[in-house]
């Protein structure tokens, strides 16, 4: 599965930051997943601590934030969780909502020992 | 303990290549269209079929991903079209760089169409942007109907869904009707078009790509 590049390209941005932050030991990564984005959580928690393991990130911990499909209805503006990806407007039955969060797959921050 | 906030996307790299092959399509006026479903569904076959009917003075181009063998790219070549072999070696979907690369010997400003035929997979490319103006989704009558509340991010994504081999409806216990209401549950807007290799839905899939052909043309549709 593609989990093993996501996280290669993972690291190579944390590479690339490391050198904005020369000297700084990053400790954590926090990515953020959307239900949309087409990633297997547990996949990538496997996947990281198979790439981490034999490389200068070996130390590195992984959290990983999952983010819920929510929709925005155009009609009458209510926002809501898309439960079962069932994306019509509970308020008033709309079909054709909009997706406003879900489809994230970013790295959100790293934590950083003093 | 600090934090850097980062903020960016995983895929950087890829939706930054992807966005320059967008300006490049979009520059050349290029219908990009990218056929994503699980292997053996029909997407060579789809493609066959749609050359075969093409007019020979429009200028389509294909790239076609596998994970090994030059086959599609044989199969597809018959025609007279341009096709290249996209092989990767083992990964599992396409991705902006294959894309650029291969394109890079070709002039673009001599193409209507670039179709890109991804790697058979309903997961792994769903994350990619490869620059283009649609996914298109296909899913076969001998698949379950259920794949697209399996694999929703696909369907959710894609413009178009095909449904395929529909003339073995009458042998496989498959309900069209509860595949595509399936498909709609997860993206009330899907488009879908039922065909078959024998030629059903053909015409009506035809007349979808020259709207969308026309529309590239005319400047009407821009990929965002």
């Amino acid at each position: 599965m593609h989990e093993l590049s996501i996280v290669s390209s993972v690291l190579d941005q944390l590479d690339e930051l490391q050198k904005e932050h020369e000297g700084a030991r990053f400790s954590k990564v926090g990515l953020r997943v959307g239900e949309l984005a087409g990633v297997d959580v547990d996949c990538l928690r496997f996947g990281f601590e198979c790439v981490v393991k034999d490389t200068h990130w070996a130390e590195l911990a992984l959290e990983i934030e999952q983010v819920a499909r929510r929709q925005r209805c155009p009609r009458c503006n209510a926002e809501f969780k898309a439960e079962n990806w069932a994306t019509a407007c509970p308020q008033c039955g709309e079909a054709a909502t909009i997706t406003i969060a879900g489809e994230e797959l970013q790295i959100a921050y790293v934590e950083v020992e003093e | 303990m600090s934090q850097i906030v980062v903020e960016k996307k995983v895929l950087n790299e890829n939706q930054k290549l992807a966005a320059e092959l967008r300006e490049k399509f979009r520059q050349h006026k290029i219908l990009v269209l990218n056929l994503i479903s699980a292997p053996g569904s029909g997407k060579t076959t789809l493609l066959e079929r749609t050359l075969e009917r093409l007019d020979k003075n429009k200028r389509v181009v294909l790239l076609t991903g596998d994970l090994q063998t030059e086959n599609d790219a044989t199969r597809l070549a018959q025609w007279g079209f341009p096709v290249k072999q996209i092989i990767t070696g083992g990964t599992c979907h396409l991705d902006a760089k294959m894309i650029e690369k291969h394109l890079a010997a070709w002039p673009l400003e001599s193409f209507d169409m670039l179709i890109i035929e991804n790697v058979g997979n309903l997961v792994c490319p769903t994350s990619y942007d490869l620059g283009e103006h649609f996914k298109i989704v296909i899913l076969s009558v001998t698949e379950g109907e259920d794949k697209p509340l399996k694999y929703p991010s696909i369907f959710v994504k894609s413009e178009l869904m095909i449904l395929s081999k529909v003339d073995l409806l009458p042998y496989v216990p498959f309900s069209a009707e509860l595949a595509k209401s399936n498909a709609r549950s997860v993206h009330p807007g899907i488009q879908i078009i039922e065909t078959s290799s024998k030629g059903d839905g053909l015409d009506e899939w035809m007349k979808w790509l020259e709207e969308k052909l026309a529309a590239v043309k005319s400047g009407e549709l821009v990929s965002a």
